[in-house]
């Protein structure tokens, strides 16, 4: 999909301090001599499947199938794997990548935890130094990420700059990592960020839509109709989406985090109420006002409370391939709870965007329609916060 | 020449960056006039960035407050209008590329040129993805000034033999803000730069003191400085001209004093 510098179309480039440029080609080249070779791949794969526990599972929410009436739903269970959520399919890979370019630390941005646990995991596992960069907003809603973090051995660095979240910690991260290249390498968690992260970031997530593509052939002979993802940065989605891309009747559906609603200030929908402009090292939609200042974001997500989204979402959206609606923390919230009890399954809010807008598909699809949703991640992490959203004076 | 290049014809230049609108507009005129009169060969003015990436908290914390003092590019454009009524030396806008990318490119640059802003320097925009916006320079007149950093290495000559205006040398790795001590060996880049282009090469990014400035414009063509303005704007607020001013006079001096 990429062509020349890692552009998707006119989207992504390598919009950074010329202190990095050696940095992200060095990393370009060691990728390409690794992606394909054989035993890269299968120490990553041993990896994958020993430790982190891949192949993940494609569950037939079967009574959530009755109950909307329509289409019939699986759930892609990403928040089965090790560390509870997508996120490791990426970190393993970049981390096996930096050992192999001879770096001895990483550091990562972090939103809801997640990447930034996923991180500390993979460093405590290979015998690497860790730090995680994490909004101080961030800290206080996802208190006990940070707590793994640090039992997991890793620095957790509070970011007190700007709205003190997601979009702080990632350019805190470009601080740090510009004043220190030689031994540290910035492991980005999502499809964002210069050339060539977007690339590497999808190829490693992509193990979704491979894995989604052979069981849903495997159980129903077919394709399915949609796949459906939450979208903050994207990784998730993409990898969700990759592998049906070349599929035309297959349906991609990336569901952003509409916070208290699109035509509120306080949203993180990107598609609906960004436009095109350059940050983070990347051309790309931001939420940003008429003079190009970033905008400040909200979603109860904390894992899509970001102000961008990744070029290849940018360029599947502008050719009309994928598709992206908002979903409110009130639609999301609802499905939360509609999922806990209906499947006993509890996802991450992130997760719950794409099921709250699969709710609102389903019952007007036929019955041998099929959707397949990812559950990024499991929403342990998010207990606390949703009883607070309710009401509930409950505090971790 | 370039009135860029004409502004380190008269020996090593002193560069000041001034954030614009921190913490309003006047006092920014008012320091640029008084770093000018103090002798400032040329003067970077920031357009502020809600997320500067390349900058360290002090400069950070003057774009936080020029923004939440309401500035914006258009009433930047209107301050440099002003300035261009009395100051003559090169002034070049230091933004990020968004700054200019939202504002329309050809829409931004074309001002420039109406105002006389000789230069545009972009952190954000590197050799590689210079094309975004050097048509546009080239179309009126606008240099884009390259930077090369402490790890350009294979990179630097290619990014001389193509830099305009003068070349911004990075003193050290990391972020803007002043250091106690520039370990970067700074002479053999030089030594480059100097193989590959004939237009003047000022080093920035950690320099504060007379002696620092005086030992980097001794091994370049001048020096630039920042953040310690930046904090004597925030100490001092919108009486910070004077103290600027008496800044400015004693750094130019040092340079002054380079062989």
């Amino acid at each position: 999909m990429t062509n020349e510098r890692g552009r998707f179309g006119a989207y992504g480039g390598q919009y950074i301090p010329e202190t990095l440029m050696n940095a992200v080609i060095e990393l370009e080249a060691a990728y390409l001599q690794l992606k394909d070779d054989p035993a890269f791949n299968r120490e990553l794969t041993a990896l994958l499947n020993d430790y982190a526990g891949r192949p993940s599972r494609l569950y037939y929410a079967e009574k959530m199938t009755r109950e909307l009436g329509g289409a019939k739903l699986y759930l892609k269970r990403e928040d089965l794997n090790h560390t509870g959520a997508h996120k490791i399919n990426n970190v393993l890979g970049q981390a096996l990548l930096a050992k192999k370019m001879g770096k001895t630390r990483l550091i990562a941005e972090t939103g809801a935890g997640q990447h930034g646990v996923a991180t500390a995991t993979a460093a405590a596992l290979m015998g690497m130094e860790c730090v995680v960069f994490m909004g101080e907003e961030d800290t206080i809603r996802q208190a006990l990420n940070v707590y793994k973090m640090r039992l997991l051995g890793a620095e957790v660095r509070p970011v007190k700059t700007g709205t003190a979240t997601l979009k702080d910690a990632v350019s805190e991260v470009m601080r740090e990592w510009s004043s220190r290249i030689a031994d540290t390498h910035y492991c980005l968690g999502s499809v964002m960020g210069p050339h060539p992260f977007p690339t590497i970031v999808r190829d490693f997530q992509a193990v979704i839509s491979r894995e989604i593509k052979a069981q849903i052939l495997e159980r129903e002979g077919r394709l399915p109709d949609a796949v459906l993802a939450s979208v903050g940065g994207g990784s998730n989605a993409i990898g969700s989406f990759y592998h049906f891309i070349d599929d035309p009747g297959v349906r991609l559906i990336g569901c952003e985090a509409a916070g208290r609603g699109g035509d509120t200030f306080e949203t993180a929908a990107t598609m609906h109420t960004g436009k095109v402009g350059i940050f983070h090292g990347m051309k790309s939609y931001f939420c940003q006002d008429q003079y190009g200042q970033i905008a400040p974001v909200y979603s109860i997500s904390a894992g899509l409370d970001y102000p961008g989204i990744g070029p290849e979402h940018a360029y599947l959206h502008d050719i009309g391939r994928a598709e992206y609606v908002p979903v409110t923390d009130e639609e999301a919230v609802n499905a939360f709870e509609y999922l806990s009890r209906t499947e006993g399954i509890i996802p991450a809010i992130e997760s719950a965007h794409a099921v709250a807008h699969a709710m609102k598909m389903a019952p007007a699809m036929d019955k041998d329609q099929i959707l397949v949703i990812t559950i990024s991640g499991r929403g342990d992490k998010d207990c606390a916060a949703i009883a607070r959203y309710r009401g509930e004076d409950l505090h971790e | 020449m370039s009135k860029i290049q004409a502004a380190f014809a008269k020996g090593k230049a002193f560069i000041p960056f001034i954030t614009c609108g921190d913490p309003d507009l006047e006092t920014t005129a008012a320091v640029v006039r008084a770093a000018v009169e103090n002798g400032a060969d040329l003067v970077e003015l920031g357009i502020p960035f809600s997320d500067p990436t390349a900058e360290g908290p002090v400069i950070q914390a003057a774009n936080l407050r020029a923004l939440t003092g309401g500035v914006t590019t258009d009433k930047i454009f209107g301050l440099v209008r002003d300035l261009r009524r009395d100051v003559k030396v090169p002034m070049v806008f230091m933004t990020y590329a968004n700054v200019v990318f939202s504002y329309g490119a050809e829409r931004f640059i074309s001002t420039c040129r109406e105002i006389d802003i000789d230069g545009l320097i972009l952190p954000d925009l590197p050799f590689e993805e210079k094309e975004e916006f050097l048509p546009l320079c080239r179309q009126y007149g606008v240099d884009l000034i390259s930077l090369v950093a402490p790890t350009s290495e294979n990179r630097i000559a290619r990014i001389a033999e193509e830099a305009e205006g003068f070349l911004y040398l990075v003193s050290s790795l990391g972020v803007t803000g002043t250091r106690s001590e520039i370990k970067t060996d700074l002479a053999s880049i030089v030594e480059v730069v100097r193989q590959h282009t004939a237009i003047p090469c000022a080093i920035g990014f950690g320099i504060s003191i007379p002696e620092q400035a005086k030992k980097m414009a001794g091994l370049s063509d001048g020096a630039i400085v920042g953040s310690a303005i930046i904090k004597l704007i925030a100490q001092y607020g919108r009486d910070a001209a004077e103290p600027v001013g008496a800044y400015v006079r004693r750094m130019k001096q040092a340079v002054s004093l380079v062989e």
